[in-house]
Formats: C-alpha cells, structure tokens, sequence
C-alpha cells in the first residue's frame, strides 16, 4: 500500500489573524504555525493502514515556502517514510495548487492520495476533489473512516444529518475530518529519525490563480449586546426580545 | 446564451432547502447581470416533480436528469453532467450549495472545466459585468473579496445565508440528457446512514442550541437536546470543541475552526465561554443568545442577549417557555 499524503503549513487555530498593510496578505510575523489540523488526521490514516498491512510506504507532499519543510519533518516524525516539497516562490490558490499536486502524483505509483478535509487557513476545501479530478481518479470527502479490500476503498463518510459508506476504486483519492484516526504525538524517536528521512524539493511554477483577492477585511464588529438579566426569571424577557426586537421567533 | 447556472441538491427525491437558497442567490446576479437563471435538479426517477418549485424560487427554466445511476449521488456523473451542462450553454457564473454534496461537486466541475473555485460565499456582487465573492477565511476571523478569473466564475454559497424569495413566475422545465452508466464510476454510494431521527446538521440549521464545557458532564446535554426539540425540527444541537476532545459529543456538531462554521438566524452558546475558535465559527449567526454564569465571559462581548446564571436553572425554563410558544 502506497499513499501520498498531502499537508498544509497553517497557523495555529488560537492565532489571532492580522491583516497586512496592503489590506490584501495576512500578517506571518509572530505567529505559529503548524501542520494543518486535518491534515494530521490524513497522516495518521496513512501510518495506520501501513501498520496493518505490515507493507508499504507513505510520503508526505507539501506545497508552499521553504518553510513548509518544518510542517513535513512533523509528519516524518509521525513516522512518514519520505517527504516532497513542490516549492513555489509565491502562495498559490486552490486550482494552482491541485495543478502542481497532480502534476507531482502523476510522476509516482500510489494507491492512496490522502487530504485533510479543508485547511483551516482558506477554508476551502477543494484542493482534493480538485486533484482527483484533474487525475481522472475517484474521490470520496469528509471521511472519518475507511477499509482497504481486496482492491477496494469502503470509506464512511459525513454527510448532513447522518454518514454514507463510498465504495472506490484504487487508487483514489480520500479527504479525511475527524473520526477514526488520532493522531500520534512524535516520539523522542520519531523526531530523531525524521532528521535521517528523505525530504526531496522541487521548485514548481504555479498556473495563473483561477480566483484573485482583491481585499481582506475583519468580520464586522457586533455591536455590544445586553445582559438581559440573571437566573431563570430572565427567561420571559429574553423570549419577549428574540420574538418583538429581534424577531427571530 | 450566457445565464447563471444553479444547483437545485436533492438527496433520496426530495428537494433540499438549501436549493431554494441557491437559485435565490443566482436569481440576484442574474437580475444585476441581466441574464437568466437555469436550474439543474439531477436524481433518480421522480425527482423532477419539484421543478415548478425551483421556478417559482427564481428560475427561469429548470433541467432535469432523472436516472436510476443517480438515485444516489456520484460526483463522477453528476460532474459530466454538469460540467457539459455549462460549456454547453456558455454559463458566467455556477452556484452551488456549501454542502457536503456541493463541496465535494463543485471543485470537481472547477478542475474539470479548468477555473477557479471558492467555496463558503457569503455574498455575492457584480461588478462591472463580473461576479465578486465575499468569503470567510479562517473560519471568519478574516472576509476575503475575490474575483474570478477565466469564465464561468464557480462557487459555493454558506447555507442558511441567502435567504429564499418566492417569485411569481413559474420557471419551464425542460429534460436533460443524462446518458451515464453506473459501471463507469469509480465511485458508488452503498449506504446512507441518517442519525437517529433524521436530526437536523449543526451546518444547516435556522437554530443552533450549543454547548460547552460549563454542562460539566456529557449526560447533560440531554437538557440541550430537550431544548432543541421545543423548536419543532428547527434547531440542532452543536458543541464547543473542549467538549467534542473530551468525546462528549461527536465531531459533526462541533462549531469552530476545527469543526463547521455556522450561519443561523439564532445561536444560543449555553456554558460555553467563548475560545477564540469557537468564536470565529459562530460568529456570523443573526443573533447570539449567551447563557453563562461568568459575567465576563468572552461570549457576552459578541452575544445580542445575555443571561448570567447557572445553565442547570435556567434551560429548563428556558424550554418550558419555548415549548409554550411554539
């Protein structure tokens, strides 16, 4: 079993996030980054799976700054086998990057192409579906859990109100969100060895962005809300303003 | 002839709400853009018997695909479709639902027809003939304004955000070639699994009855699942994230930046103190409802209406009222 698992350098959740001078980048200076959260669910998929098998290899691919290096020597000490970094000089969006992507995976054998579900960065998630089409291969998202069967994929995914069970052909490609696999922590060990492990980087030339951002604004502030008062006898006043003020009710 | 094309999502037959949603946005812009709406409802057989529902939300003629291969969702054939379905009639702009179904399609059709794609709008522009998005980034801590680049522009809009209108004129319908063989996908659905009762997801609901640490134990949020059930099949429970990494609760109803970002007409944040990240998730709801027993909670900074007390006393009473009401 062979899987390519693809990460993303993010700030972290807690970050309060800044905009640049230009009104148009986020602020890097100070903040602390790591492996996008999702993504460390792809990994651990990976790593499981080899374990079970008792064969194969996972190699974790990454597109981004040379700074992104740091993000895949995280999953190495995980216990990834190999790293790849498609460097690009310049932060490229979701279209260009599932080009680089898939123009790296159709150099390599693989059976299982791994994604977090979304990246909680641009909240986009599409990279994967992007890349699975753009490979010809089939996709399921949102997967909590999955089987590999006799050349097969039986993954359990969320859906509104409820899951669906995909079946998928090999390879395909899998976005993982959070269900079955928790995440390691890196060993002592593991953070050694990573040093050791393979981690190959290529400069790639993203395609022109399909979308443009023009500006980054804050959400608007709200406005200061009102105590309406304490204990259970503020209930009726409560109710009285969500049907008459606010009119919700 | 250009137009705007708009994803009508059905799942087992039935027309899903967030449709009404979608074809209201594409009814906007086409209106600014001076063009027409074209509505695709694909499913099984049966399914187009809600065409004249989608005209009255706004199309002005509606296409349906009804095929036994599609009784189920398979992003394979329904991206074929689609994508042909566009090229075909030279569409500017292709709306699709933030839903599970509509976030797996969309980037595929996106990649397939070679444009851009952003997912989560929450709304929508035209400017000098062109569509521009507004989106949330970082689950909401950041808006980004963005346009697109090589027509059709594609997207995805939040559910719950653009709220359905009903227009008078009823849409034509017209069928649509759907020639695809189950054997050709990669992919097949084999199941679906509803949670207990069809409930309600935490990502669509008009109502959000949230719950955080200050339930102090998971076999509390029963009181929380009593008070969504007052609301008649319009709320659904979500969580903050301590209690979802406790396993209180399952991850699909966590809001926040490591769970689902929401936009109901009312959110109430019951014992939840208010994280950074579980901020950014809720905060684009219409009205916030904070009940905590900390005065200076976090939460009641961004909160329209506020309680202070303990949770235990006041949501049962709180629920008694609701059910009074509704």
């Amino acid at each position: 079993m062979k899987s390519l698992v693809c990460v993303k350098r993010v700030p972290d959740t807690e970050t309060r996030i800044r905009i640049g001078g230009d009104g148009t980048t986020v602020e890097t200076a100070g903040v602390k980054y790591v492996l996008n959260p999702y993504d460390e669910f792809a990994v651990e998929a990976a790593l499981k799976h080899k374990e079970a098998a008792g064969q194969g290899d996972v190699t974790v691919l990454s597109v981004g700054g040379s700074e992104s290096a740091e993000t895949l020597r995280t999953a190495l000490a995980m216990g990834a086998d190999a790293a790849v970094l498609l460097k690009s000089d310049r932060p490229l969006e979701g279209l260009a990057v599932a080009r680089v992507i898939a123009d790296e995976a159709k150099g390599r054998e693989f059976d299982l192409l791994l994604f977090g579900m979304k990246a909680v960065d641009d909240d986009l998630s599409a990279v994967g579906p992007m890349v699975a089409e753009l490979l010809g291969i089939p996709a399921a998202t949102a997967v909590t859990e999955f089987s590999v069967e006799g050349g097969k994929v039986t993954a359990q995914c969320e859906i509104e109100g409820g899951s669906e069970v995909i079946e998928l052909k090999i390879p395909c490609a899998l976005t993982l969100t959070k269900g079955a696999y928790e995440p390691r922590y890196a060993s002592l060990k593991g953070i050694m060895a990573a040093k050791k492990k393979p981690l190959e980087e290529k400069a790639v030339q993203g395609a022109p962005d399909g979308v443009t951002v023009q500006k980054r604004t804050y959400p608007a502030e709200r406005a200061a809300g009102r105590i309406v008062g304490e204990g259970p006898d503020a209930v009726p006043e409560l109710l009285r303003l969500l049907r008459q003020e606010a009119k919700v009710l | 002839m250009a137009g705007i094309f708009a994803f009508a999502e059905s799942r087992d037959g039935e027309l899903r709400k967030v449709a009404h949603e979608v074809v209201t946005a594409a009814r906007t812009v086409a209106d600014a853009m001076g063009t027409e709406v074209h509505a695709v409802l694909l499913g099984g057989p049966g399914t187009g018997a809600h065409a004249a529902e989608l005209g009255q939300h706004g199309a002005d003629k509606v296409f349906v695909g009804e095929s036994g291969a599609f009784a189920h969702y398979s992003a394979e054939g329904f991206t074929t479709v689609i994508a042909g379905f566009i090229k075909e009639h030279g569409c500017d702009v292709a709306i699709f639902p933030a839903t599970s179904m509509g976030k797996d399609l969309a980037p595929r059709v996106a990649a397939r027809l070679g444009v851009g794609y952003v997912s989560e709008v929450t709304s929508l522009e035209v400017e000098g003939g062109s569509v521009v998005a507004t989106r949330p980034e970082y689950s909401g801590k950041v808006f980004a304004r963005v346009s697109f680049g090589e027509k059709p522009a594609v997207l995805s809009v939040r559910p719950n955000v653009f709220t359905a209108t009903e227009n008078a004129k009823a849409g034509a319908v017209e069928t649509l070639d759907v020639s695809v063989n189950e054997a050709d996908f990669g992919a097949i659905v084999r199941e679906i699994k509803a949670a207990a009762g069809e409930k309600l997801d935490v990502g669509e609901a008009p109502i959000i009855v949230s719950g955080g640490r200050g339930l102090k134990e998971p076999e509390n949020f029963k009181m929380l699942e009593e008070l969504a059930d007052a609301f008649k099949g319009k709320a659904a429970v979500g969580a903050s994230r301590a209690v979802v990494d406790a396993g209180w609760r399952p991850h699909s109803e966590q809001v926040g930046q490591t769970g689902k970002t929401v936009a109901p007409t009312l959110y109430f944040a019951i014992g939840i103190s208010g994280a950074i990240q579980h901020l950014a998730g809720m905060r684009t709801s219409r009205f916030i409802v904070a009940i905590n027993k900390d005065p200076e909670a976090p939460i009641f900074k961004i909160a329209d209406y506020g309680i202070v007390g303990d949770l235990f006393q006041i949501v049962p009473r709180l629920t008694e009222e609701v059910r009074k009401m509704m």
